[in-house]
Parts: C-alpha cells; sequence; structure tokens
C-alpha cells in the first residue's frame, strides 16, 4: 500500500474518569476510503475531534497528514477538509459567497479560487444557481456542495461526520459517487455513517464500541471474519456479542 | 384507527402535503418511508392535532383531528422528531412527569412498558442528557406509551440511532403490535420498510406508492441486475456509458442496474464490460429491494428543480 | 391537580439543576443591589467639608456638630476669612464650604431669619448637588427637631421632595429601581426562557398533545417563578431596610400585594413574549430589548424623567416598571396607602390584564 495519511497509536483521551478513546491504534493510507463506524458514544466524535485537531490527546501519538495533532494542529487543520451533517453551509450567504469565505480560511488565491469555483460549479451544474442563497438550495444538494467546498482547497484527506444522514436514497447514491471522485483525485476520505450499506462502499471499515476498536478490515474480510454476508451482521456481532 | 382524505398543507409556496389519503387499521403497524423534507413531520403534526390541515379531514380513532382534538389528544401516545426529553430530569423523572401530566403513574401501566424499561432502568437514576441514543430513544418511547395510547405516532425514531439499537428499537414495536396498539412510525432508512405491515413511499409531499412491502416490491416490473467488478469508480461510469443503461447506482458493494430496454443477453453486458478492460466481473439477476422501488418511482432528479428554488 | 404538582415539581427541578439559573434567580439581585447601594453611599461618605463661621454661637455649633457627625462630612478645616473661601476649594480637597453670618443665633431666635451659604465644589456637578443638598437636609432637620413650629428660609429654595429623602437620597431611590429591574428580569425573562426552551427540545409538542390545557401548561410554569419572585422581593425589601437603612413607612403588606401585582403583570409580559418567540435565543433578546433596557433606561431609574425630552416623556408611560417604582417608593418613604397610589395600581391592572388576555389569545393549542 501507499504512504499513511493518518497514524495512530496507542491514542487515548480520557474525561475524568470516563475512558472515551482507549488505545486506539490504527493506519489510513492515501488514497483510500477508510469507513469509521460505531455505535452511539462508542467514541467515534472524540476521535473525530482529536485528528482534526480539535481536541488533545490525553496520552499516544497520531499524525494527521504527516502533522502531529498535539504539537501541530494548526498544520494538521491547513491540510484537512471537514463537513459533517450539522455544519455545512451559511444558509444566509449565497453559494459564491461560501466559496470565497471558504477560500478566505485557506489563503486560496484569487485566480486559483476563480477557477476551481467555474470548475465546482461545473461539476455540480450549479452555474445557474451561482447566486443563489444556500436556504434556497434542496438538502441533497446542501450537502452535495458542502462536500465540494470541504474539498474545496485540495485538502490530502477529507472528515465527514454522518454526511448523508436523512438524504433520499438517489441523492445518497450522488453523493457517494462525489465521494469516488475525490478519491479518483487522490484525496483520502475518512467517513462515519449509520448506513450499513454505505460501510460497504469503504475501502476498509473500522468499527468501535466503549471506547476501543473491534474490528478493521476491507468489508469483505470483515464478513468472512464474523461467518455472515452483511455488514450489518457484522455490526451486530460486535456491538452486541451476547446476541 | 387512522383515516385521512386528501390532505393538502402548504407553507407559503412550499406544497408540504399533496393531497394525502391513508386508512391504517387498528393494530397495524404502519410505515412511512421517505427522505428529509419530505412531508412526513407535517404529516404526523396534523395527525396529532398539532397543525391544521390546510384541506382535507383527517380521523384518529374515529375522532376528528380539528374538531375533537382532545379526544384524539387522550387516544395518541406522540413522539417527535427530535428525542424530547427533559436531559435536565433523571431517566425517572421523566417518566414520573408524563405519568403524572397523563393522569396516571409508572406502577398503572408498567405492563406496557415493562420490556422496553426494564432495559433502562438499572439507569433511572442518570439524567437523561447522560443516556446513549439508544437509551434515550427507549426511554421517550416508555413516555409516549405511559397513559397506555391506543395509537402510537413516531416520528424518526431511528434516525441518528446505531444500526443495533434501530434493530432492537423495531422488535419492541413488534411486541407492541401483539398488545393491539396501532402504530404509524416514519422513517428514512429504506431498510425499516420491510418490517413494517404496509408503507407509504413518501416524497415531496405525496405517496408514490402505498402497500404492504411485499406489493410494492412486486410492482417493480423491470429487470434488475447486479453487478459487481474490481474497479468501481470505473465501473459505476462504464455502467453509465452503455447504451442501454436506464439507471446505474451502488449498493453495499454492487451497483444494481435497470436498463431502458430488458430484453437482452447478460453475455452482451458482461463482452462490454471486458472489453473496457474490467476484471471480477460478476452479473447476477436479482429481486428488487423497496429502496430499489423509491429509486425508480423518484426518478433520477439531476438538478434541483424550479419547484425547489 | 396531581398533574399540576407534578408540573411544578418538574419546574423546580429545572431550576435547581442548572447552576446558571440559581445565579441568576439569586445572585444577580443580592449582588446588584450591594454593588450599587455601596457604590452610592461611599460617593458621599466622608466628603471634606470647610467651614467659616462668623458667628461662633450655640446654634452654629449645633448645626456644624450635626453636619459633622452626620457620617457623611468630616471637617477639613476652619476659615477665618472669605479671601481663604476660594483657595480652599481650589485645592480640590474641599467638596463644599459652609458660611455662617455674623449673629447667626442671634438672628434667628429674633427675627427668625437667619442665612447660610453653601458653596461647594461644581467641578463635579452630581457631587456638588449632593453634598448641598445632604447638608440642607441636615439643616432642615435641625429645625424641625429643635426649633418646631419656626421656620427658616434660606437662599437656597428648599425643595419638597427633600423633606420625604432626608440623607442617602440614591439609595433610597435605588432600591425600588432594582426592585423594579430584579423582577423584571426574573419574572419575565426566565419565564419567556423556560416556555421557549421546551419548545427548542420539542418537549412542548408532547405537552401540547397531552390531556394539559394551555391555561394549566401556563400556570404551571408560571407558579415556581412568582414564588421565586416574592422570595426576591422579600430579600431585596429587607437587604434594603436592613442594610442600607430605606425606611418602610408604608405598610409592608400593601407592599408586598402591590409587589405580587408587578410580578404578575411581568411574568404574563415574559409568557406574551415566549409566544411570539421560537426559540431561547430569541426570546432572550426580546426581554432585553423590549423589557431591561427600556426599564433601565425610561422607567426614571437612572435618568430623571423630568430630565426626558417630552417624546421620550410619554414614552415612559408605557413602561410598567416607573408606575412600580413610583409606588414603591410612596409606600417606603412617604407611607403611602392605596388611596395615595390607585391610580398607579390601576395602571398596573390595567396592564396585566392586557398581557395575560394577549397570550393566552396568543398560545395556541396547537403550533401554528
Amino acid at each position: 500500500m501507499s504512504t499513511k495519511v493518518i497514524e495512530v497509536q496507542n491514542l487515548v483521551k480520557r474525561f475524568g474518569n470516563f475512558v472515551a478513546n482507549d488505545h486506539l491504534n490504527f493506519d489510513v493510507y492515501e488514497g483510500e476510503i477508510f469507513g469509521f463506524l460505531g455505535a452511539n458514544g462508542a467514541g467515534k466524535t472524540t476521535a473525530i475531534r482529536i485528528l482534526c485537531g480539535l481536541s488533545s490527546p490525553t496520552s499516544g501519538h497520531a499524525m494527521v497528514a504527516g502533522f502531529n495533532v498535539k504539537n501541530q494542529p494548526e498544520r494538521v487543520k491547513k491540510n484537512i477538509g471537514y463537513m459533517s451533517q450539522k455544519f455545512s453551509l451559511y444558509e444566509d450567504l449565497t453559494i459564491s459567497e461560501n466559496i470565497r469565505f471558504y477560500s478566505g480560511i485557506y489563503g486560496i488565491s484569487r485566480a486559483d479560487r476563480i477557477e476551481r469555483e467555474r470548475q465546482l460549479l461545473r461539476n455540480l451544474e450549479l452555474e445557474a444557481e451561482r447566486d443563489k442563497l444556500i436556504s434556497s438550495l434542496p438538502l441533497g444538494w446542501k450537502q452535495k456542495l458542502a462536500f465540494s467546498i470541504a474539498i474545496f482547497h485540495k485538502p490530502r484527506i477529507v472528515f465527514l461526520d454522518e454526511p448523508t444522514g436523512g438524504v433520499d436514497p438517489v441523492t445518497r447514491r450522488k453523493f457517494w459517487e462525489l465521494i469516488y471522485e475525490a478519491v479518483h483525485n487522490g484525496i483520502t476520505v475518512f467517513v462515519t455513517t449509520h448506513y450499513m450499506d454505505e460501510a460497504e462502499y469503504c475501502d476498509r471499515v473500522s468499527i468501535m464500541t466503549e471506547g476501543k476498536i473491534a474490528a478493521l478490515d476491507t468489508p469483505a474480510g470483515l464478513k468472512q471474519q464474523f461467518d455472515t454476508d452483511t455488514m450489518d451482521g457484522v455490526f451486530l456481532k460486535i456491538a452486541r456479542p451476547d446476541k | 384507527m387512522i383515516e385521512t382524505y386528501n390532505i393538502s398543507k402548504s407553507y407559503g409556496e412550499v406544497k408540504a402535503l399533496d393531497q394525502i389519503s391513508l386508512q391504517v387499521g387498528k393494530g397495524e403497524l404502519f410505515g412511512l418511508i421517505g427522505p428529509d423534507g419530505a412531508g412526513k413531520t407535517t404529516l404526523f403534526r396534523i395527525l396529532v392535532s398539532l397543525l391544521l390541515p390546510d384541506k382535507g379531514t383527517a380521523k384518529m380513532g374515529g375522532f376528528d383531528v380539528v374538531k375533537d382534538f382532545r379526544k384524539v389528544r387522550d387516544l395518541i401516545g406522540y413522539m417527535p422528531g427530535r428525542f424530547s426529553l427533559y436531559s435536565d430530569l433523571s431517566v425517572e423523572e421523566n417518566l414520573k412527569f408524563f405519568a403524572t401530566v397523563f393522569g396516571t403513574t409508572i406502577e398503572e401501566n408498567y405492563d406496557l412498558i415493562r420490556d422496553i424499561y426494564s432495559q433502562i432502568e438499572p439507569f433511572k437514576k442518570r439524567l437523561a442528557g447522560r443516556l446513549s441514543g439508544g437509551m434515550k430513544q427507549k426511554l421517550a418511547l416508555s413516555c409516549a406509551l405511559i397513559h397506555k395510547p391506543e395509537i402510537l405516532v413516531l416520528d424518526e425514531p431511528t434516525t441518528g440511532v446505531d444500526a443495533v439499537s434501530r434493530k432492537e428499537f423495531w422488535e419492541m414495536l413488534k411486541n407492541l403490535q401483539t398488545k393491539r396498539i396501532t402504530i404509524i412510525v416514519s422513517t428514512p432508512y429504506m431498510d425499516e420498510a420491510g418490517l413494517c405491515d404496509r408503507v407509504a413511499l413518501i416524497q415531496k409531499g405525496k405517496f408514490m406508492a402505498l402497500d404492504t412491502p411485499l406489493g410494492i416490491v412486486n410492482s417493480f416490473k423491470y429487470r434488475l441486475l447486479a453487478i459487481n467488478a474490481s474497479n468501481r469508480y470505473r465501473l459505476l461510469q462504464d455502467l453509465r456509458e452503455w447504451n442501454n443503461t436506464d439507471s446505474a447506482f451502488g449498493f453495499g458493494q454492487d451497483f444494481h442496474v435497470t436498463f431502458k430496454n430488458d430484453r437482452f443477453e447478460k453475455e452482451e453486458l458482461f463482452r462490454y464490460l471486458s472489453e473496457k478492460g474490467h476484471t471480477d466481473i460478476r452479473i447476477e439477476e436479482i429481486d428488487p429491494g423497496i429502496e430499489d422501488v423509491f429509486m425508480k418511482l423518484m426518478g433520477t432528479p439531476d438538478k434541483p428543480q424550479k419547484a425547489d428554488l | 391537580m396531581k398533574r399540576f404538582i407534578g408540573f411544578i415539581k418538574k419546574e423546580f427541578y429545572h431550576i435547581f439543576r442548572d447552576v446558571r439559573t440559581i445565579l441568576i434567580l439569586f445572585g444577580i439581585p443580592i449582588a446588584q443591589l450591594l454593588v450599587f447601594g455601596y457604590a452610592i453611599r461611599s460617593e458621599i461618605r466622608d466628603a471634606k467639608i470647610a467651614i467659616l463661621d462668623r458667628s461662633h454661637d450655640e446654634v452654629t455649633r449645633q448645626i456644624t456638630n450635626k453636619i459633622l457627625s452626620s457620617g457623611y462630612f468630616l471637617l477639613s478645616e476652619n476659615l477665618q476669612s472669605e479671601n481663604q473661601i476660594e483657595p480652599a476649594l481650589k485645592r480640590g480637597v474641599v467638596k463644599e464650604v459652609i458660611v455662617f453670618e455674623n449673629n447667626f443665633g442671634k438672628n434667628f431666635r429674633k427675627e427668625g431669619v437667619a442665612h447660610m451659604q453653601l458653596i461647594a465644589d461644581a467641578s463635579d456637578p452630581n457631587i456638588a448637588k449632593l453634598v448641598t443638598n445632604y447638608t440642607r437636609a441636615i439643616v432642615n432637620d435641625y429645625v424641625k427637631k429643635e426649633f418646631p413650629g419656626m421656620k427658616m428660609p434660606y437662599e437656597i429654595e428648599v425643595q419638597p421632595r427633600m423633606f420625604f429623602n432626608e440623607v442617602l437620597k440614591s439609595v433610597y431611590m435605588f432600591v425600588p429601581g432594582i426592585m423594579a429591574l430584579i423582577l423584571m428580569l426574573i419574572s419575565a425573562m426566565m419565564t419567556s426562557i423556560s416556555i421557549t426552551r421546551e419548545k427548542e427540545l420539542g418537549t412542548m409538542e408532547i405537552l401540547l398533545v397531552s390531556p394539559l390545557r394551555p391555561i394549566q401548561i401556563i400556570v404551571g410554569k408560571v407558579t415556581p417563578y412568582l414564588a421565586l419572585s416574592v422570595i426576591n422581593a422579600s430579600v431585596i425589601i429587607s437587604l434594603g431596610h436592613f442594610v442600607f437603612g430605606v425606611p418602610i413607612k408604608g405598610s409592608v403588606l400593601f407592599l408586598m400585594t402591590e409587589t405580587m401585582l408587578f410580578i404578575l403583570m411581568a411574568l404574563s409580559l415574559g409568557i406574551l413574549i415566549s409566544t411570539t418567540s421560537q426559540n431561547q435565543m430569541e426570546a432572550m433578546f426580546k426581554s432585553f430589548m423590549m423589557l431591561m433596557l427600556p426599564t433601565i433606561l425610561l422607567s426614571g431609574l437612572i435618568f430623571p424623567i423630568e430630565n426626558m425630552p417630552t417624546v421620550l416623556q410619554w414614552l415612559t408611560n408605557l413602561m410598567p416598571a416607573r408606575w412600580y417604582i413610583v409606588i414603591v417608593r410612596d409606600i417606603m418613604l412617604k407611607g403611602a396607602d392605596i388611596f395615595y397610589v390607585w391610580k398607579e395600581t390601576l395602571i398596573l391592572i390595567v396592564m396585566t390584564f392586557v398581557f395575560i388576555g394577549l397570550s393566552v389569545k396568543k398560545f395556541k393549542n396547537r403550533l401554528e
């Protein structure tokens, strides 16, 4: 496999007595789609926050895009993109204004911005909507746009936190096609989801329970390991071993 | 138990519901399946008498939701879209509060909620805000059941909850059904449709289909192939380029493909893909699922349509 | 009834589990009163004065003693001649010079007319005004006590308001004002926030579809805050009375009754705000813009109404707090009864009914 974009070694995060992340160990390689699954409260969000440089680990080591999340969070942030279902774009700004805003944040030059904006709009077939407010777009389009803007500064890796919640099945798949396209263009994707069929779209999948990574393999490998033919089955066996 | 006739509701220019009619019988588990913004919540709020329809009528347990709204409210247990609990009250205090509000006690109706509540009872002193998503969901359901409603209205109870908790939740609903409680539930997860007695597929305020899950699946009259090959990204592009392809979408590890003309040999497609340089090609005839039907009925909204903007 | 008690119990859980709420409810009122009270009091404590006594008789000595023993003034120096007055003030230490005329006591006893002059350092006009007012009040008091039935004309006109507010004018004025402010804050803001919070959480949907009627929800929401507000009002009044010595000349019972009326008014305002707000932010913003700021600025709490432009003066009539402040001042300082403040009371009653009426009409059975 190619270079590691994320390296996590013995990562621990404690909140008081509560251990949210208990010695996590995993690597994510350049150009792969890494599925990060787990039940609610398993510690996914905590781990993502650490990897994005928003929160400091209690102990252990994590490198993202070649930078240490503990000492160089600002460098980490410059090299990643982030999108979640909750936060995406400013509703009261137009598409173009949102793009300009994010370009400003990441220091993209005017010439680059204009060129990339044209490409992005052509790609999403939104040229005519350039000056429309985000709030006037349907949900699915907002999400596609949010994703495109999250990778607008060409980060090495993009974190997607439940990006497709509540979207209709067609839009959801179109969204995944965008993800494939991004991967095709060399961006690594780190994604969480509650849709088990989406787990199958990932190159490798990790499943967390109670702060630990309980399993990590390709979808096919996991299904074999747990002797079931759906990811649903894998998940069920890991999250509720007693059943 | 639930009847609506031609219910329409608009917010300004936006038509949230467009001539919705449905009947749900006693003890039925009815699913309303559709994405966010399809009109599910609006319909439910009309059913629980929180909103007035612009047109049409709705009855719950024989009572009109507009004229006899008080009687309707006595009959129903309602779980709104967000888990509506007091996060600064403990599990037990939440349940107690909703019991007293409905003029009953936990003990009186403990039978009904035992199976569900017993799972969270060990944590009854914990604040509701500190529960995991699945436990919150169980508590919310217990609260909605505490006054022994005849009809349960559950608005997206499984959204944002992990797959395991979702499964458990549906088992609980199945269990309640045996107690002759009528349940209407909405969800954006297509895979949950199969667990309902009957489902309505809703999109943009309209029912696209209303039938048993089997009936809906059987209404799909097209040929459906599941296709797989080593390079997924290129496979999808090549499939879309094939001149007989109508639609191609990812389903788990495969792509489900429908065709403009269903009369052709599998080998034809195989040859096309081989020529494009694909390896490990696997093509299989399959039966459709609810999601295939939904997507077919939706068509392919490639661009935000004028009505959306 | 059981429903109602259950509801109220729940409200108290909310209140007592939220540190911020507790702070707003109890910390802020007490802190505010103490800060305002002490800040204002220290302004005029130990003000340095100089005295030029040309008479040196018994009356001037008595007046001087009374002024110096009041606790507000410290004698900086005794002046011997008029030329010394200006330099004394110029040094900036002395805030006020008191000049007694020749034969002060004799004139006073014989002709009932004596003259004293108060020269204040007006570089800080507020302090100058306060200092002279205090002095006049003390002299007035002296005359009233020592020579009942006599009248002593001054070179400065005595304003009738002085009579009711002999010393410590500001704290006296502030206690009613702060009461109005705090009761407004707690009653209106807290209720509107607690109602909109349920809207935000989605629990309001459940409460609405429950057998509870809107009026029960409203009353259930409001009762805890009514109770807490009454407690708060008592705390403020006690603090004002025992710590700052604000007199309560009228009936305490009557004062509390009027206070309850004002709280009710504020609560109904809070409900009205909550019916027009979708979330806590909006409710907080509206409470602040519509209630707090006008109460502070337009009720006469800080800026005297008489000094406002006519348009603003007219606007102050719409401020419930304005009428309440008048009522409280009249009861506490003048010992007024209902016949004295019936007009203000009536205005508050009318306002309360209007707000309740509006909010019951606006508080819907449904979500729209």
